[in-house]
């Protein structure tokens, strides 16, 4: 690590997103900045190429009225253009911000309107006719420039543009007055590091979301600390895949880029996500819990219909990997006989596995926002793939804690971050200190008192405590941190997170604060249970009739005793052990508001809806009904009735440890 | 002020789509199977540009009508003209060379291909390429399927089916095979569209992409359509023009709107008793 640091001291002079591009087209002027794959074929941009783009660009939004200080939105799939689109508002001194492209209409009208935004930059036809439906909500919104032309052609096009006539037109005004390049570069050395530099929606659990302020220092800091870290430099590659508007996508696929000069591929669409990854091969990756989890669901159910010679080989090969897998990815002593066979297991299981994934050349990859589960994530870590955990919030610019190689413990988020200061306060919630701490929430100057100390700590929100190897581990969110009746502590999140790393379970949603035990709503994992169901001739129309069949409840029950068996053997947990539970009659989701964006939990909407269900799990009633209101995609509502039944789980309460029922 | 507030064009206003040239002219087509009478003294007209839809209960000849517009069946009279020309009967290659593409009821693909591959044997008519080359993947062969595959790939996008190129189209859910089928058709590049049922068996999101990709077939790719639906809401909503068929005479012929509120259509429909 202070080998890297002196190979590649940071760098005061560029202090701004801006100013790295200007630094890279000098400096990588030929190396690939950006891919696009387009008509099946993957498109590069050069550092010297992206510069051009991003000046014409820049001087067509000036010709629009953008001025220094100035928000414009964007909505969209990853696309190099509205990366560009992020330096090119920023070169103004005016300031991105991105918008979830999945949000309703509502949702957007209100970070739009709230954010005071007077041009926007979206992908297609879907964002556009979402903007005009919320145009009378936002009446500062002037001006829509779109990416894709189709279906807009006989749009009014008055306060409309096409993305490539104002880039056009900005190439012929540089190209008619030479003055304007000057201008242009004036404008660059005019913004500092101290100036806003993207305004972050987080997507809250919650309330309404929250205008994070971000400057270039904390991006550009952040950045530099995290690629000396992991020792990323221009010959690195990412896939950008992640909602633009997260802070994740942000510093990995943008502020990273820029400071260490790599490479940032943009998918075909999302639904190729998957094979373009395979096809590119990113050396950095970053992926919620979620997705490895989902990867791993995959790849068992594939497995399960290969032919009986394959599946052992793959058995065989996985039993030598889970014995020596980590410890030869991490350097230590393995004896010679396993070093061998995990040799072999690697020509014949683990490369083509790896490959398959998309992984053969991952130098370094990352999970967080939720905890995985640790057989997940030693499964990736035995196949040679170095995946690591971090702990990341978006008023931090992601880094608190980062796992160094070598000290990978499931259980952690692992250690301070470089120039981050961790502490943790009276109530056992974690609070941090670094370069990439933001300066404000927007429009918010109490929910910035309440977050940020003038000191510059900012309290995380999340309970834990750091372990005698002095990693950190969160248990929680603080304020969801709370106590059954009998005084044991009570960590919703925990169980939840032991529950959804059973393959069967989907989500959780765990209760017991102020009862007198814990019951559980399950949402069962459809990829999972419908396949077993196909195996087992079990037939079904919906996910509602899925979910209420006897055998997934047995399914299920057996799940929790099992986890139940595991909570017995912690001291701080084991009052936690879950009695009752039911199966939801629905998928929790996003556009009903019952999970946010980042598809956490938003508990206190949950506990309202659900009321009559969370009820049931305490007065022993065999039944119970309610009626939810749903939100399709397009914003138009519908009820959708539901009847559950509830039962109880024959809780093995203190019993010796048994084996777990299969 | 607001000064967002825009309308897009409806579809069916007079945008300047369809053009007053009469591109196909069906005159008196009968067509019988031995004693059975599929169709009787039909006369109809496609204009360059329009959705024209031809409906009717099941057994009405609406099939038998696009299949003797292909030249798949002969009719015992009458005549069709086709851009000028006018012919007893039309043949297949004739029609295929001369930029009728078509879709069927039942999807008719290649189930091993891929899809990629499917659409690609679109392009089989306009290789010119001889047979040598062509199994040598070389030289003109090699440059006239990069172009191909220029274009195919175009479909590909605009069909926004990226993500099965690879897939083998017998592993493909009903919907998207119908999707593939009709980019196979599009990559003929067509003059005229038949469109066989290409919504039949769909769920709503389907049919809404399907709807969708007709529309933008038509309007961006400028190609006239002639398609066969049952479903009635998808009908009014896209066509220009409906055609009503009822055991193989013509019921009705007109603006959506005048379609609907004939009687003899509604009684079509309603199953009043044949004399």
């Amino acid at each position: 690590m202070s080998e890297a640091q002196t190979s590649r001291p940071l760098e005061a002079d560029f202090d701004t997103i801006p100013k790295l591009l200007l630094r890279n087209a000098k400096r990588f002027a030929d190396r690939p900045a950006c891919r696009v794959k387009d008509l099946g074929i993957w498109q590069t941009f050069t550092w010297s190429e992206v510069r051009d783009q991003v000046r014409d660009l820049s001087i067509g939004l000036h010709s629009l009225g953008i001025e220094r200080g100035q928000t414009i939105a964007i909505a969209g799939d990853n696309l190099p253009r509205l990366y560009w689109t992020f330096t090119a508002t920023q070169a103004l001194g005016a300031i991105p911000v991105p918008v979830y492209q999945d949000s309703v209409a509502d949702e957007m009208a209100y970070v739009l309107e709230h954010a005071g935004v007077t041009v926007a930059v979206v992908e297609n036809q879907e964002q556009v006719d979402k903007l005009l439906s919320i145009s009378d909500q936002v009446p500062l919104l002037q001006h829509i420039v779109y990416s894709d032309p189709r279906g807009l052609v006989k749009y009014d096009h008055t306060h409309l543009h096409s993305y490539e006539a104002l880039q056009k037109l900005g190439a012929e005004q540089a190209a008619a007055n030479a003055q304007l390049d000057d201008w242009w570069l004036g404008e660059i050395n005019a913004t500092t590091g101290d100036d806003t530099s993207v305004m972050l929606y987080t997507s809250g659990t919650t309330g309404r979301p929250k205008g994070v302020i971000l400057s270039g220092t904390n991006f550009v800091r952040t950045a530099a600390n995290a690629n000396r870290f992991d020792k990323l430099n221009e010959t690195d590659e990412i896939i950008a895949y992640l909602p633009m508007a997260w802070v994740g996508d942000h510093i990995f696929s943008y502020a990273q880029a820029f400071e260490a000069g790599f490479c940032v591929a943009c998918p075909e669409s999302p639904s190729t996500a998957v094979s373009d990854r395979r096809e590119i091969g990113p050396t950095f990756f970053f992926a919620p819990p979620r997705l490895f989890e989902a990867q791993l669901t995959d790849i068992q159910v594939r497995m399960q219909d290969a032919g009986w010679f394959k599946r052992m080989m793959f058995d065989n090969c996985l039993k030598i990997a889970k014995r020596c897998g980590e410890k030869i990815l991490e350097g230590r002593f393995v004896n010679p006989y396993d070093r061998l066979m995990y040799f072999f297991g690697n020509i014949l299981v683990y490369g083509p596995l790896r490959n398959q994934l998309g992984f053969s050349r991952l130098r370094v990859g990352y999970t967080a926002g939720e905890a995985i589960g640790p057989e997940i994530f030693s499964f990736y870590r035995s196949l040679g793939i170095n995946l690591k955990q971090l702990y990341g919030q978006t008023e931090a610019s992601v880094y608190v804690t980062m796992q160094p190689d070598g000290e990978i413990y499931p259980d952690t988020v692992g250690k301070p971050a470089p120039e981050v200061e961790i502490e943790i306060a009276d109530n056992g919630e974690v609070m941090f200190r670094s370069p990439g701490v933001f300066k404000e929430y927007y429009k918010n100057p109490e929910g910035t008192a309440e977050t940020k100390t003038p000191d510059g700590w900012v309290h995380s929100g999340d309970a834990g405590f750091i372990d005698g190897r002095g990693h950190l581990v969160i248990i929680d969110r603080a304020k969801d941190v709370g106590k059954l009746n009998d005084g044991s502590v009570f960590a919703p999140k925990y169980i939840e997170n032991k529950l959804k790393f059973y393959p069967e379970i989907g989500e959780a949603v765990v209760v017991g604060d102020g009862r007198d035990y814990a019951g559980a709503m399950i949402n069962i994992d459809m990829n999972s249970v419908s396949s077993w169901a196909e195996r087992n001739n079990v037939i079904y129309a919906s996910y509602q009739e899925l979910a209420d069949h006897p055998e997934v409840y047995e399914m299920i029950r057996r799940r929790i005793v099992e986890m139940n068996v595991d909570l017995a053997k912690e001291d701080r947990m084991k009052g936690s052990q879950i009695k009752r539970f039911l199966v939801l009659h629905k998928e929790l989701d996003a556009d009903d508001g019952e999970l946010t964006r980042t598809l956490k939990i938003r508990r206190a909407f949950v506990a309202d809806r659900y009321g009559p269900f969370i009820e049931s799990l305490y007065d022993g009633s065999a039944r119970a009904q309610i009626s939810t209101e749903m939100t399709f995609e397009d914003g138009r509502k519908g009820i959708i009735e539901g009847d559950v039944r509830v039962e109880d789980v024959s809780a093995p309460a203190n019993v010796p440890v048994q084996e777990a029922a299969e | 002020m607001n000064v967002m507030v825009t309308d897009p064009v409806q579809q069916g206003a007079d945008d300047g789509r369809i053009s007053d040239e009469v591109i196909l002219k069906v005159d008196n087509i009968s067509l019988s199977f031995g004693g059975v009478k599929a169709i009787q003294n039909v006369s109809f007209d496609v204009k360059r540009g329009e959705v024209r839809a031809i409906i009717g209960p099941n057994g009405a000849g609406k099939t038998s009508m696009l299949n003797c517009i292909n030249g798949f069946y002969h009719p015992q009279q009458g005549t069709i003209t086709y851009k000028g020309t006018a012919r007893k009967q039309m043949k297949p290659h004739i029609a295929a060379t001369q930029g009728i593409a078509r879709t069927f009821q039942n999807v008719a693909l290649f189930r091993g291909m891929s899809t990629l591959d499917n659409i690609m044997s679109g392009r089989t008519l306009k290789m010119k390429a001889n047979l040598f080359w062509q199994m040598l993947r070389t030289g003109p062969a090699e440059n006239e399927e990069i172009e191909h595959r220029k274009f195919v790939e175009k479909i590909i996008d605009f069909l926004e089916i990226q993500d099965i190129r690879r897939t083998p189209v017998g592993r493909l859910p009903y919907g998207l095979q119908k999707r593939v089928e009709l980019g196979r058709a599009l990559t003929m590049e067509p003059t005229l569209l038949l469109l066989d049922e290409p919504m039949a068996g769909m769920n709503l999101e389907e049919k809404r992409d399907m709807s969708r990709f007709i529309i933008d077939a038509n309007e961006q790719l400028g190609t006239t359509v002639a398609l066969i639906e049952h479903d009635m809401g998808v009908v009014m909503d896209l066509s220009d023009r409906v055609l009503v068929l009822d055991h193989g005479q013509m019921i009705a012929d007109g603006t959506p709107d005048e379609v609907q509120a004939n009687q003899a259509v509604i009684d079509a429909y309603l199953g009043v008793a044949h004399e």
